[in-house]
């Protein structure tokens, strides 16, 4: 089977506090240390998963500068077979409908069976793969949990619904799926397995490489556009408990008796 | 405003999604006066029953019955909207595992512009659509300016629009099936796999002792554990802690696990994403134990902590013990 992922380079903000810079234009980013977006890991662990199953290639490919290269060699390190790295001032600004649509050219230049984003990244959107398989006219399926091969033309899906339930789909192949993280447990990548893919060649297709009309993409052809970033001014918020890890331990266990909290 | 404005309507045998009048509350935010059509699919009694409903709240609402959308399977749904829905129109929807299944690509087919999760709309600015949608997991707001001129189709944040109640459209409903056109697709439906109910029934206990991802690794489970031992509460957890198979499913929060409703609920480590919000009913105080004084779980809480909930739990687990 032949699989591409599309991958995002994001900042890893979980465990960190974001600030906006002075004019709202953007998140503070130089303290934050980027990487691949967590469900793309996740996406591209189960198709590394599949081609070890059935056979085949995988190939990362991601929109972004250069600084975008580390995070293919990460997933060729954890298995990826290419990399391809999709380049091009024109990209710059695009909207999601700009993304899919350079990642749908993309898409185009080879022959794909399965083709796998993230269920979402940073902004939280989970519109690419839907778009992407509305401009190639291929079936879709959103936030898989699971996937299970039958034959050459069709699998089986599993999609992550309300209530922690699971709705299961046959779909046609070729096909775009998003997948949720959960799906698989990632392997670690280690410095050594970076270090093995690191003269590796990473082609780079400008605009021109994949016939994408540049104003069609980029800023120019965005129709969605974030205008500034802010903070919601603060509602009340939580009565914050003051004094050291033992005052504060006190405190809060004579709100919880009071509350019910301690049986 | 010149362009018509639709809604789809989310329902489970006929029974409607909470955000079907949250829709109603949407589109007045983008015009006042609109007269809204709610577009509802589905098969037999129960849709006739509910387009009656909608019809209150609904200035019109279009009723496709075909045995092919008896589940609602977005690809099928998205051809009925792309034949049915008028060039330039906005479309809302709701931003659930279905609304994100079925808009992205009706956007494209549309050839409307797409805007996804919106927690406010802000009105019209010109041929845009100003909107507010959250990133980074709800650390910060943005201003969206969404170009309407060719049509929209908005997906809205659960939660986020208060249910219209008024129910005072009178509306009419029109039968549209036979318009809907060519339905097959190549992906089938095949069953919905109900989650299991774990060792503990977490819907059932009074206080959750709740795990997100600052407790940064397994073997920091059983701190955890003994602290809800000393509570005499249950061990819960957000998403990560699944995902990274440290706990089992049933012991998820969110609206991807469990709905809650315990008397006191204790997140540690837990940044307090809408999702896992969503699963917590019935007004609980909330404690939020959190390094990161900016996470959004302390809006939400009664009362904070900001402390490493790794350090903080074993202090808290022997002063309890102590109290008793």
């Amino acid at each position: 089977m032949e699989i591409l992922v599309c991958v995002k380079r994001v900042p890893d903000t979980a465990e960190n506090e974001i600030k906006i810079n002075s004019d709202g234009t953007d998140i503070e980013r130089d303290d934050l240390v980027y990487s691949v977006n967590e469900w793309d890991n996740y996406a591209v662990e189960e198709a590394i998963q599949i081609r070890d199953r059935v056979g085949g290639a995988v190939t990362v490919a991601t929109i972004g500068d250069k600084d975008s290269e580390e995070i293919l060699r990460r997933e060729m390190a954890m298995g990826a077979d290419k990399g391809i790295l999709i380049s091009d001032d024109a990209f710059e600004g695009s909207d999601g409908k700009g993304i899919s649509k350079i990642l749908a050219a993309e898409v185009k230049k080879g022959k794909y069976d399965l083709i796998l984003t993230g269920a979402q990244a940073d902004d939280g959107a989970g519109q690419i793969g839907g778009m992407l398989a509305a401009i190639l006219d291929l079936p879709y399926a959103s936030i898989v949990n699971k996937i299970e091969t039958v034959d050459s033309k069709k699998i089986k899906v599993g999609r992550e619904v309300e209530g922690g339930n699971q709705e299961m789909n046959e779909i046609e192949m070729p096909c775009v799926l998003s997948i949720q993280t959960g799906i698989n447990e990632p392997r670690y990548v280690g410095i050594r397995g970076i270090r093995k893919v690191a003269s590796i060649e990473i082609p780079v297709h400008k605009a021109k490489d994949l016939g994408v009309d540049a104003a069609s993409v980029g800023a120019a052809g965005a129709k969605v556009k974030r205008v500034d970033y802010f903070v919601p001014p603060a509602g009340k918020g939580a009565d914050i408990i003051e004094g050291s890890a033992e005052e504060k331990a006190d405190k809060l266990i004579e709100l919880l008796k009071a509350k019910g909290g301690i049986k | 405003m010149a362009q018509q404005i639709f809604a789809y309507i989310l329902h489970k045998n006929g029974v409607a999604d909470d955000s079907a009048l949250e829709l109603v509350a949407a589109a007045k935010k983008i015009d006042a006066g609109a007269k809204v059509t709610a577009i509802v699919t589905g098969t037999g009694a129960p849709l006739d029953a509910l387009c009656k409903e909608m019809a209150a709240s609904y200035s019109s609402v279009w009723k496709i019955d075909n045995a092919a959308v008896a589940y609602p399977n977005a690809e099928v749904i998205r051809k009925i909207l792309v034949k049915l829905i008028p060039k330039g129109s906005i479309l809302l929807c709701p931003h659930n595992t279905f609304g994100m299944d079925l808009a992205p690509g009706l956007s494209i087919k549309l050839d409307a512009s797409f805007v996804s999760d919106v927690v406010a709309i802000e009105g019209i600015d010109g041929s845009n659509l100003k909107v507010i949608r959250q990133e980074f997991s709800g650390q910060v707001s943005t201003h969206i300016l969404c170009d309407i001129s060719n049509g929209a189709v908005v997906n809205t944040r659960p939660g986020s629009f208060k249910a219209d109640e008024s129910k005072s459209a009178g509306g009419a409903v029109t039968d549209k099936s036979s318009e809907a056109g060519d339905l097959s697709a190549k992906r089938r439906y095949l069953e919905l796999v109900e989650a299991q109910v774990g060792d503990v029934d977490i819907t059932k206990s009074d206080i959750l002792v709740s795990v997100g991802r600052g407790i940064g690794e397994k073997d920091n489970i059983p701190v955890a554990e003994e602290l809800a031992k000393a509570m005499g509460g249950d061990v819960s957890c957000s998403r990560p802690i699944v995902d990274a198979k440290w706990l089992d499913k049933s012991r998820q929060v969110g609206t991807s696990g469990k709905t809650v409703k315990p008397k006191v609920y204790m997140a540690l480590g837990i940044s307090g994403s809408f999702q896992h919000l969503g699963g917590l009913k019935g007004s609980p105080f909330i404690v939020a134990v959190n390094k990161n004084v900016k996470a959004p779980i302390f809006q939400v809480a009664n009362v904070g902590v900001v402390e490493d909930m790794i350090e903080f739990m074993p202090v808290l687990t022997e002063k309890i013990s102590e109290s008793k």
